[in-house]
């Protein structure tokens, strides 16, 4: 990217642009290492990616929704229901997978659009509209499993969530999970930072009334942004299936996760501001949080805490640059 | 949250305004719906005054946390730490009262106290590092929640039987607590309604930026805004310790008061956006939870078909009054 | 430095009192370790109808009418115990003809609600007896206590604090269960081996007292426990965790206060290329299955789905004036060996579906529980 004609001016300027999300992880992966030197094998860090896939997805998609000038309070339950309907459809057959996936796919994208529509076209606010889908979504994951689901899910379904693939040179192994996620997230980088899309969904976040007199199809970036969020649900479902089995509450607590995953990436609640790398970086400094509490041995109260802490200082500091640089 | 600085306020002073009595006729739907429900079951005992008292008594807790949820939602903030410092104040309470009557007022005192300093920092957080409500009140939940989880785990302490007359007494027919409750509103209806602070509230909400220019001190309504918002929180956790007996440390969690709060107060037509709505509202939108839940039971609605229908309304109550507007919400 | 640990040693024992409940309390935990070896009464090959002890008690001074309105107030039904438990439970309604009318109200997990869910039965329910599954034990105690003066009551799962129920129906306990897992690692692995304990939430009674029987039993067999850790019953978190164990040391036996993640810590020693050690997992299908699949080295402990029947059988009793166990209705709480794995294992069921539900010879089954 940056060229070395370029002046000087121009780089003293994007120096101070370096996400400091990802000088977080950096001293985070370096505490980590610190405590585990067992971290730099493959085995260490690849547990680590495949640990943060589904969250790191989730928060990708979220992103979408964020820098829309919204929320998506529903992925947490989605992915249950995904899981959940998963088991159930599935019915311990392997040959059910090629259907169901899709069929779950097709699910997230749905919960997208009606949330969209919601929103959009009844003007309820994203926060109460995603909440209502978050109710709603797990009571249909009971109702539909009788409160427990009937089914195992079969090792091919399982395949994205658990399996590894050998022999990699250099690593030794990758998880296929670990490879989803990069496809993913990839394909949801290009369309927010190299497409029209992206820019749309920025210019909506930033002012909507703008964007519409500008030409923009408010309601249908809108929607195609809850569309996103669904999808990446319906995805980190399918991994976290895959990785863990069948439970009843998989997902919950993964929205509230997946909103402070874009955020500690700088991620500009109400919109106009939202980088899908920057939501990855945050969504793996949350785990590396995690991850580091872990190993020091700390019980879950202060886990708590000091993502407590972290959140709110992260969100201040973003705050005080923007106001030094006037942004 | 301010992102709607769309078409301006409908600013139609005459006629009818559904936005105002759109609470009142989704609560009349309510009732309706519960009477005939009630008789279409060949219920009719469920129709008499003791009945509709322990309706009216089902979601205090719930009430007295969304009063103060309301006035943070009119200066366009939101209060997400309400549930955590529930159990936190209940805990404290009762380990301080520890089946001392002695013990009943410094208890009192030292939840208030937590609770004007919760209210004060999440208040300050959110004016004086710009840190958007959502966040610094999340943020604040998990740290007040850890802080509690790290020295207790289970029910703690416990109230003496003189502080149970908070939730268990009964003045005549009416509940204590039911008549606590009604004062607290019109309290806060009075506040709202005809003090240069409520004014205030309104004007802050309504456009910040405009009512500092009229020389309204914003910040320091939106800081006590969140102060009042943590002080009916505790007092919410007053009223669950007495009525349990005692604190657990998930006691808010579970009555998921955050969310349901705030659905609470947006059901009762407060704008989340900030500036428009009030407390009647708010008692409107409780009442119609309580009718829903009560409803639920008399038709035995099983829980998980209730879950979803609960989602449902709540989405269908807001875009009730909602879908007419002409704004983008966020 | 000194100071410092007095001033918490002194923070430490104030806070001490707060814990009214005591989780290791050494004669519980040897009544228990009787009671698991007694010779229950009642009917053979029906536990849900056999009783520990506890004298017989006469109700037909209660003066019912058959059929009579049951209220049951319910704790939730928000996992998978509970809803096994909830089928067996109506499914038991039907085979009671002095049971009018079944009303359920379900408290989704809050005591608050539950307080609130009881008022209403007592106010307009038209209840002749009511069960209660408290959501906990001390803030139930008020509602159950006023629903008491209207009504016989029976309470069963949690107890409430006061004797004024007919009866409390409940298994041997948390205790027993802790045991039961413990002395099979004991038996099975050799002394200093390396145990793994794995818990779902801290200040749950029930949980705890599994705990701190367990732990107790492992200490003093000499086991070195290298951890005991907290995983929220999350199978990914569970999953987690051990493959972080595994990546410090090996790990001779895994103890689970409940079985619902067993599976997946199971699978965190196959996918990371170990032995699947010996394991302490609880009666649901999912780890039955796995257990006869791998032949594993296990035992599943159970906290039997099979009260939830007792407890109708209890409201039954005390209509139509029969005798039931009081003040406590002790039922046996056998632990599924080896042995028995064949009678349990049952590919038609859900893999959430605990398997010592006593439900095998109910009308329905195995369609009401999800089976095939």
């Amino acid at each position: 990217m940056s060229d070395r004609t370029e002046t000087t001016h121009a780089r003293t300027r994007r120096l101070p642009q370096i996400n400091p999300v990802w000088l977080l992880l950096a001293a985070l992966v370096a505490g980590i290492i610190l405590m585990n030197p067992g971290f730099v094998e493959p085995t260490g860090y690849m547990n680590f990616l495949k640990r943060a896939a589904p969250l790191a997805i989730l928060a990708a998609g979220q992103v979408y929704v964020i820098t829309s000038g919204g929320f998506d309070l529903s992925v947490g339950s989605l992915i249950t229901l995904v899981v959940v309907g998963s088991s159930m459809l599935t019915n311990n057959d392997p040959a059910a997978t090629y259907w169901v996936i899709p069929l779950m796919l097709g699910m997230g994208l749905g919960v997208g659009v009606v949330n969209g529509l919601v929103v959009c076209f009844l003007r309820v606010p994203s926060l109460i509209a995603t909440l209502g889908m978050m109710i709603t979504l797990n009571g249909l994951a009971f109702l539909w499993s009788g409160g427990a689901p009937r089914g195992y899910l079969p090792d091919t379904y399982r395949f994205f969530g658990r399996e590894l693939v050998r022999d990699v040179p250099l690593v030794g192994f990758i998880p296929v999970s670990v490879i989803v996620l990069f496809v993913v997230v990839g394909i949801l980088a290009w369309l927010m930072h190299r497409t029209n899309l992206g820019r749309q969904v920025h210019a909506i976040g930033d002012n909507p009334v703008a964007a519409r007199l500008a030409g923009v199809a408010v309601n249908r970036v809108r929607i195609t942004a809850f569309m996103l969020s669904g999808l990446s649900a319906a995805i980190a479902g399918i991994l976290l299936g895959g990785f863990a089995g069948v439970s009843t509450d998989v997902g919950s607590g993964y929205e509230l996760q997946a909103i402070t995953a874009a955020v500690l990436g700088g991620a500009q609640l109400l919109g106009g501001r939202g980088s899908v790398f920057a939501a990855f970086g945050g969504a793996l400094a949350l785990t590396a949080i995690f991850t580091l509490l872990n190993f020091l041995g700390l019980p879950q109260p202060v886990r708590q805490v000091v993502q407590g802490l972290i959140l709110i200082a992260a969100v201040a500091l973003a705050m005080h640059r923007r106001k030094q640089t006037g942004t | 949250m301010s992102g709607s600085e769309g078409a301006p306020p409908h600013k139609t002073k005459s006629g009818f305004r559904l936005e105002r009595w759109a609470p009142l006729i989704l609560l009349g739907g309510a009732f309706a719906i519960y009477v005939g429900v009630v008789l279409a079951t060949g219920q009719a005992q469920y129709l008499t005054f003791d009945n509709l008292i322990a309706i009216l008594g089902r979601s205090i807790a719930l009430g007295i946390t969304a009063i103060g949820q309301t006035f943070v939602i009119l200066v366009a903030s939101i209060d997400l730490s309400v549930a955590s410092l529930i159990s936190a104040t209940a805990v404290l309470a009762s380990v301080i009262m520890d089946g001392s009557p002695a013990m009943i007022l410094p208890a009192v005192l030292a939840a208030v106290a937590l609770g004007g300093l919760v209210g004060l920092t999440n208040g300050l957080v959110v004016t004086g590092l710009g840190v958007n409500p959502l966040i610094a009140t999340l943020g604040m939940s998990l740290i007040i929640q850890g802080c509690l989880s790290a020295f207790v785990s289970n029910f703690a302490g416990s109230v003496p039987a003189e502080f149970q007359v908070f939730a268990y007494g009964r003045l005549g027919p009416f509940p204590l607590a039911l008549l606590f409750l009604l004062a607290l509103a019109c309290l806060a209806w009075i506040l709202l309604r005809f003090t240069k602070f409520g004014s205030d509230i309104y004007a802050v909400g309504g456009n910040e930026e405009a009512a500092r220019f009229a020389g309204i001190k914003t910040r320091r309504i939106v800081v006590l805004s969140h102060v009042i918002c943590s002080v009916c929180a505790v007092i919410a956790g007053l009223y669950l310790a007495s009525r349990l007996r005692s604190g657990a440390p998930w006691i808010g969690a579970d009555g998921v008061y955050d969310l349901e709060s705030i659905a609470v107060v947006v059901i009762g037509g407060t704008v989340l956006a900030g500036g428009r709505g009030g407390i009647w509202g708010t008692m409107a939108g409780m009442l119609i939870f309580s009718l829903i839940d009560s409803v639920f039971n008399v038709a035995g609605v099983d829980s998980f078909a209730k879950q979803v229908l609960r989602g449902i309304i709540i989405v269908a109550a807001v875009a009730f009054y909602a879908a007419r507007s002409k704004r983008i919400v966020a | 430095m000194k100071r410092i640990l007095m001033a918490t040693g002194a923070f430490a024992v104030s806070v001490v009192p707060l814990h009214a409940q005591n989780f290791d309390d050494p004669q519980e935990f040897a009544k228990q370790q009787e009671q698991l070896q007694a010779e229950p009464m009642g009917p053979e090959g029906q536990p849900w109808l056999q009783h520990i002890g506890g004298e017989m008690t006469e109700t037909a001074d209660l003066g019912l009418e058959a059929p009579a309105t049951v209220c049951f107030s319910n704790a939730g039904v928000n996992n998978p115990w509970r809803v096994v438990g909830y089928t067996n439970m109506m499914q038991e309604v039907a085979n009671h003809e002095s049971i009018g009318d079944f009303v359920h109200v379900d408290a989704e997990g809050s005591d608050d609600k539950q307080i609130a869910d009881i008022n209403d039965l007592l106010a307009g329910g038209d209840c002749d007896v009511m069960i209660v599954s408290p959501n906990t034990t001390a803030a139930l105690t008020p509602a159950v206590e006023r629903a008491c003066e209207d009504m016989p009551v029976i309470v069963f799962d949690r107890g409430v604090n006061t004797d004024c129920p007919v009866t409390f129906v409940h298994p041997i306990g948390g205790y027993g269960f802790g045991i039961q897992g413990a002395e099979f690692i004991v038996e099975n692995v050799d002394e200093g081996s390396n145990v793994l304990m794995l818990r779902i939430l801290p200040g749950v009674d029930v949980l705890e007292t599994r705990y701190s029987a367990g732990r107790r039993i492992l200490d003093e067999a000499g086991m070195n426990i290298v951890g005991a850790e907290f995983t929220d019953g999350d199978n990914a978190k569970t999953k987690s965790i051990v493959e972080d164990y595994l990546m410090r040391g090996d790990i001779d036996a895994v103890w689970m206060d409940a079985g619902a993640t067993a599976v997946a810590a199971i699978e965190a020693f196959e996918d990371s290329g170990y032995e699947i050690p010996v394991f302490v997992g609880e009666d649901q299908q999912d780890f039955l299955r796995k257990w006869q699949d791998e032949d594993l080295t296990a035992i599943a402990p159970t906290y039997p789905t099979f009260q939830w029947r007792t407890a109708v059988i209890a409201a039954a009793r005390v209509i139509e004036g029969e005798p039931v166990p009081a003040p406590e209705w002790v039922l046996p709480q056998p632990a599924i060996t080896q042995d028995e794995l064949a009678d349990y294992v049952n590919p038609a069921m859900p893999p959430l579906h605990y398997a010592m539900c006593g439900c095998e010879s109910m009308e329905n089954y195995p369609d009401a529980w999800g089976g095939n």
